[in-house]
């Protein structure tokens, strides 16, 4: 037997709850997915909108698990047509204010921020599998289940991937650090 | 620290979380509680066939007026959103491709809403 409808008014406020607690999350996520500021904008409503739509069978087949993941997934999907309509790839060169718009101290930011933008540039070099995990983790601070779960695999193929991930990303910095 | 250690406090400064713009917290905002008040029963069967003619445009577009000023707005930005997908080859193709886009659209939302 199916859960009763819940009213369209709760749905709404619950709605509303969501947005608030992950509006970074899925800005961020698409902020770095694709480069620029004007794109992520448009992907994060994108995904908003998506999810409103979905909402209330989203809450129904997730059990009560966070719904994260099933956001950060409508924002995958989302990018993944991104590319494919505009025949895109990711840039490599991420909007130059990203390292001030993101909360870095002012001795990082004078002392660091040449290693920084080395590895987003890195980041952007990656598969993309690679670079959505390294995305989820460290931008979100998702846990190897959520990641799991947002990108449709094991929790056991999910650490492998960051792991690899995380070692190709050293790789390719360091070679640019070489290369300098 | 190990190395790897110092290499991951690094990645996780350099992808530290990006706050949304102020305007598009407040559009979002403003877009999502306007969609939940849609006026669906004044705008409920609309076909695209009968958009065809002009002389049915009225009744719909008064309705969205009256009801639906940011949901109007909504199916506007997403409508706008595709035009910019593509080219039209003259003027009168841009008209009728923008019109079938925006109550193409309407209707999409309506079902979405509804459901």
């Amino acid at each position: 037997m199916s859960a009763p409808t819940k009213p369209k008014a709760q749905l709404d406020a619950e709605f509303s709850e969501l947005y608030r607690a992950h509006l970074r999350d899925v800005y961020s996520y698409s902020y770095y997915r694709i480069g620029n500021h004007h794109d992520a904008e448009d992907l994060t409503e994108q995904t908003f909108l998506q999810a409103y739509r979905h909402f209330e069978r989203a809450q129904r087949e997730s059990d009560g698990r966070p719904l994260r993941p099933w956001l950060i997934r409508i924002a995958h999907n989302l990018a993944a047509n991104y590319y494919r309509d505009r025949s895109r790839k990711p840039q490599t060169h991420i909007d130059d204010d990203t390292v001030l718009a993101a909360p870095h101290d002012t001795e990082s930011l004078v002392e660091g921020r040449e290693e920084l933008q080395r590895i987003l540039e890195g980041v952007a070099e990656l598969p993309d599998d690679r670079r959505e995990a390294l995305i989820m983790r460290f931008a979100l601070g998702m846990d190897n289940r959520e990641i799991a779960r947002a990108m449709g695999r094991t929790d056991g193929a999910t650490k492998v991937l960051l792991h690899r991930a995380t070692r190709q990303l050293e790789q390719i910095v360091k070679e640019r650090e070489e290369a300098a | 620290m190990s190395e790897s250690a110092e290499f991951e406090v690094l990645l996780r400064r350099a992808l530290a979380p990006v706050e949304p713009p102020a305007d598009l917290s407040q559009r979002l905002e403003t877009t999502l509680a306007n969609l939940t008040e849609l006026a669906a029963a004044e705008l409920e069967g609309w076909e695209l066939e009968t958009m065809r003619d002009p002389r049915n445009w009225a009744r719909p577009a008064a309705a969205a007026v009256v009801g639906t000023t940011a949901g109007v707005a909504l199916v506007l930005v997403r409508a706008r959103r595709r035009a910019k997908r593509r080219r039209p080859d003259n003027a009168l193709d841009a008209a009728e491709r923008a019109l079938r886009d925006v109550f193409g659209e309407a209707g999409r939302i309506l079902r979405d809403v509804r459901r």
